[in-house]
């Protein structure tokens, strides 16, 4: 979309970055980084968040940290061996996210797309949970009920998985809407509750994720869900006429999810700048006073933005349960609800920029793992950075000081995301 | 009661207006539905569907101490009894709800509940016994880190700053006190945790303050980055020295010379662990500090109108880090006595417990008091959820558990009365 069409309140990083009009443009390339948009803060705040994950790395290094005992004699050691470390730890990254020589060496199409296949198969459910997340945000409501959603969509959308006996197509089709449907329950309830009762949807989501955590551990304690005869907490596999076909063959794991997350996208692309509806999100988004001065129906919005939100986490649901897994475990929501919250954020709460932000942390997650199995930096480090870098873009004063950019000094904008409790 | 202001164009009326406050439509059919529903439950659960011609066998302490208080009661009538006069007050409060007893009334109705569940527990078999004393105990061991949790809460929202981040200072806090406690000691470590946590509240503070960053998202932030980075240096260096690194003293009880000897109270509150005795300074000090001193008062006013505090001189951000971090030390304590009750630190070993402070805090409508009531109720409940588990396999426990959120969902939505959170709280403050 473009970014007149932004709200402000939604949006505040492209409000406050966009620069005034009417004044000269600044000549010379440095100028122009100084007047930096909001892209070059995310870079750089990418680019620090990444420096600060290479300090870890090094720290981490045995190597290095052997070297520093005697720093003081020959500090140089210590610096070569924790540059050595850092870069042996991102180039596993990238092996593991984009490419990697070795295996691709063996001239299979697994070697060659092995990385890229992890990649997606692990932004695939990013993508749907940050939709889900910044879908809210534009309406106005921070959406932190993701985990529970997850969870919700993927018992709904397993359930009807592993019990129902459908022919190939229509199977698949009515586990995918069951998913949605259980997320948009899971929302819906935080829009109700919300729009009925003044509840802020932050606690209630919160609470929710809790409840919906419990119900998993009751169910896969339950008959009917767990596996029969596994004294485990694991439910019974997902029928084959249920699960998302792979993409690349058996030998890789990505699955068609992520046209499901790309469809996604695109209606909520769709939804935001081509629909009554998503203006009417956005106007109560931007002002709800305005609104429902304006005539539109603020509760009504709310309760409708959650169930879709709901609804896009529950499909982030259904590509873990009848994708990437085939049974639910207590873990199924493997942290995507909260990721989801990065990923908008970064994202900007715009689909494009999620489906980017999907892709880059689902490149990290992927990466990570291979780092962690090449060269023992705990995968811990993925998280480190992703929380770092959203802490930055979040902050665009701190990233501007650092680098000395110039740029409008206010950032008073970026409070207006979300109320406090009673707002 | 409320007191109306009216202003006239001539003069200034301050007038007294006494009112029976109504109780809302919701507050009357929620609570009174849930009464009726429980006293019914308890009567079909426990009374015609529980162990007829046993009796209950309690106990006020450990089953091989000497000495302790011991008595049986008729189970099932205890449930009639009980269901009874729950349905009653039920159906009482539907007629007639009264604002001013709201609290005694769902008291008395929990209370009554839990007394037919335990008796219903002891009735289970001829050799079955409860220990309340043992149960309350665990519960208050179980509500020590939700209080400090929960006072971390108000220290921070009272001066209005979100602080969604308890569970990352619990953790940061944890993870500090696992390492210096393994080498130094007990009370390095936990001022290493105290350290800890008022440091993951610095960044809580700069962000929220300096760089007004969105309170909620910073706190759902600083919990991934305290999880993350505590996983990472776990895995680093503690996971491969875990002898050295992550192998701490426990915690050691300590008897109070004469209050310690009381019979049943003396064992609950007055031999414990050092810091339990802290715990209950704080939240002494907490409360007497909040609305007995005038720093206190200051941040009252600092969490319901900035401006106005700002125009006669508080000043305004000053107040709001001072609490953030001092709030943050009394979480990172939190965190400190998850190590010392176990002696070592794991992965995530606060397991989602700040939320659960978080949920504390609000259940107890972010007043110091409250929110202590609304932590040892959610710790009697993870106690009773244990106990379930163990004695009763046919009560799913992971329901129990969800006991405190659904509660909280239940506070929030208006069933038990207006919640409302400090007037400023999460709005960032800048002058002028």
């Amino acid at each position: 979309m473009s970014e007149q069409t932004a709200d402000p309140a939604a949006d505040p990083q492209a409000a406050l970055t966009t620069p005034e009009g009417g004044e000269e443009r600044p000549r010379g390339f440095w100028a122009r980084y100084a007047r930096a948009s909001s892209l070059v803060v995310t870079l750089l705040a990418f680019v620090t968040a990444m420096v600060l994950g290479g300090i870890l790395i090094a720290v981490a290094d045995p190597q290095t940290q052997d070297a520093s005992h005697y720093f003081f004699q020959y500090p140089w050691d210590t610096f070569h061996y924790g540059f050595a470390a850092i870069w042996r730890g991102y180039v596993a990254l990238f092996q593991g996210a984009i490419f990697n020589p070795h295996t691709a060496s063996k001239g299979t199409l697994a070697g060659y797309l092995g990385p890229i296949s992890e990649t997606v198969t692990n932004a695939t459910p990013l993508i749907l949970a940050g939709l889900s997340v910044g879908l809210a945000f534009r309406a106005g409501l921070f959406n932190i009920g993701g985990q529970g959603q997850v969870i919700m969509g993927a018992v709904c959308a397993g359930f009807v998985g592993f019990h129902w006996d459908l022919p190939p197509g229509l199977h698949l089709l009515l586990g995918i809407i069951a998913g949605a449907l259980g997320g948009a329950a899971w929302g819906g309830l935080a829009g109700f509750l919300k729009a009925k009762t003044g509840a802020h949807e932050v606690i209630t989501t919160i609470m929710l994720n809790y409840v919906a955590f419990f119900f998993l551990a009751y169910l896969l304690t339950a008959k009917g869900f767990q596996q029969s005869g596994s004294g485990q907490a694991i439910s019974y596999q997902v029928h084959g006429s249920a699960q998302l076909p792979p993409l690349l063959g058996d030998s890789l794991r990505v699955h068609s999810g992520i046209f499901l997350a790309l469809l996604a996208a695109w209606f909520v692309h769709w939804l935001l700048t081509r629909s009554t509806l998503g203006f009417r999100l956005r106007a109560v988004g931007a002002n709800p006073f305005a609104s429902r001065t304006a005539g539109m129906n603020v509760e009504n919005s709310y309760i409708t933005v959650m169930l879709i939100a709901g609804g896009l986490c529950g499909l982030a649901g259904v590509s873990q349960i009848l994708g990437t897994n085939s049974r639910i475990t207590g873990d199924i929501d493997a942290g995507i609800g909260f990721d989801g919250i990065t990923v908008a954020l970064l994202g900007r709460a715009s689909p494009k920029g999620i489906v980017a932000a999907g892709l880059l942390f689902g490149a990290l997650h992927a990466g990570g793992t291979q780092m962690q199995s090449s060269t023992g930096t705990p995968v811990d480090l993925v998280q480190v950075i992703q929380s770092l870098i959203v802490l930055f873009i979040a902050a665009p004063m701190l990233v501007r000081a650092m680098y000395r950019l110039k740029g409008s000094a206010a950032g008073v904008s970026g409070a207006a995301l979300a109320k406090g409790w009673n707002g | 009661m409320t007191t109306a202001t009216v202003q006239t164009p001539d003069q200034l009326v301050v007038e007294h207006v006494v009112t029976r406050v109504p109780v809302s439509r919701a507050q009357r059919l929620g609570a009174g539905l849930a009464l009726v529903f429980i006293g019914l439950v308890t009567i079909w659960r426990f009374g015609v569907d529980g162990h007829h011609h046993l009796d209950a066998s309690i106990r006020l302490g450990a089953l091989n101490a000497d000495h302790v208080p011991h008595f049986t009661v008729p189970a099932t009538p205890v449930a009639y009894v009980a269901g009874g006069v729950t349905a009653l007050l039920g159906v009482l409060w539907l007629l007639a709800p009264r604002r001013r007893f709201f609290g005694l009334v769902m008291g008395v109705g929990i209370f009554l509940f839990v007394a037919a569940l335990l008796c219903w527990l002891a009735s289970a078999s001829s050799f079955s016994t409860v220990d309340v004393v043992g149960l309350l105990n665990s519960g208050i061991a179980l509500a020590v880190p939700l209080i400090l949790g929960a006072l971390c809460g108000v220290m921070c929202e009272r001066s209005a700053v979100i602080n969604v981040a308890i569970e990352g200072q619990m953790l940061a806090g944890a993870f500090a006190s696992a390492l210096i406690g393994s080498l130094v000691g007990i009370t390095a470590g936990m001022l290493a945790g105290a350290f800890a946590g008022a440091l993951i509240g610095a960044i809580l503070a700069v962000f929220a303050i300096r760089y007004l960053v969105n309170q909620v998202v910073l706190g759902v932030v600083l919990n991934v980055f305290a999880a993350g980075l505590t996983g990472f240096l776990y895995d680093v260096f503690m996971q491969p020295h875990t002898d050295t690194l992550n192998t701490t003293p426990l915690m050691e009880l300590h008897k109070v010379p004469l209050l310690g000897d009381i019979p049943v109270l003396g064992p609950l509150l007055f031999d414990t662990y050092t810091i339990v005795y802290i715990t209950y300074v704080l939240i002494i000090a907490v409360d007497v500090w909040l609305f007995r001193t005038r720093w206190g008062l200051r941040t009252r006013a600092v969490g319901e109108h900035p401006r106005a505090a700002d125009t006669v001189g508080i000043r305004v951000l000053a107040m709001r880090y001072r609490n953030v971090i001092l709030g943050g030390a009394i979480a990172g304590l939190g965190g400190a006595y998850f190590i010392f009750s176990v002696g070592q630190f794991q992965k995530n070993i606060t397991s989602g417990q700040g939320f659960i402070a978080l949920a504390a805090l609000i259940f107890g409508r972010w007043s110091p008091r409250g929110a202590v009531g609304a932590a040892l109720l959610f710790g009697f409940a993870s106690a009773m959820q244990v106990t379930l588990s163990i004695n009763a396999p046919s009560i799913p426990s992971n329901v129990v558990a969800m006991v405190p959120y659904l509660a909280t969902i239940l506070a929030v939505a208006g069933l038990v009365g207006k919640v409302r959170a400090p007037a400023a709280d999460g709005e960032p403050y800048v002058k002028g």
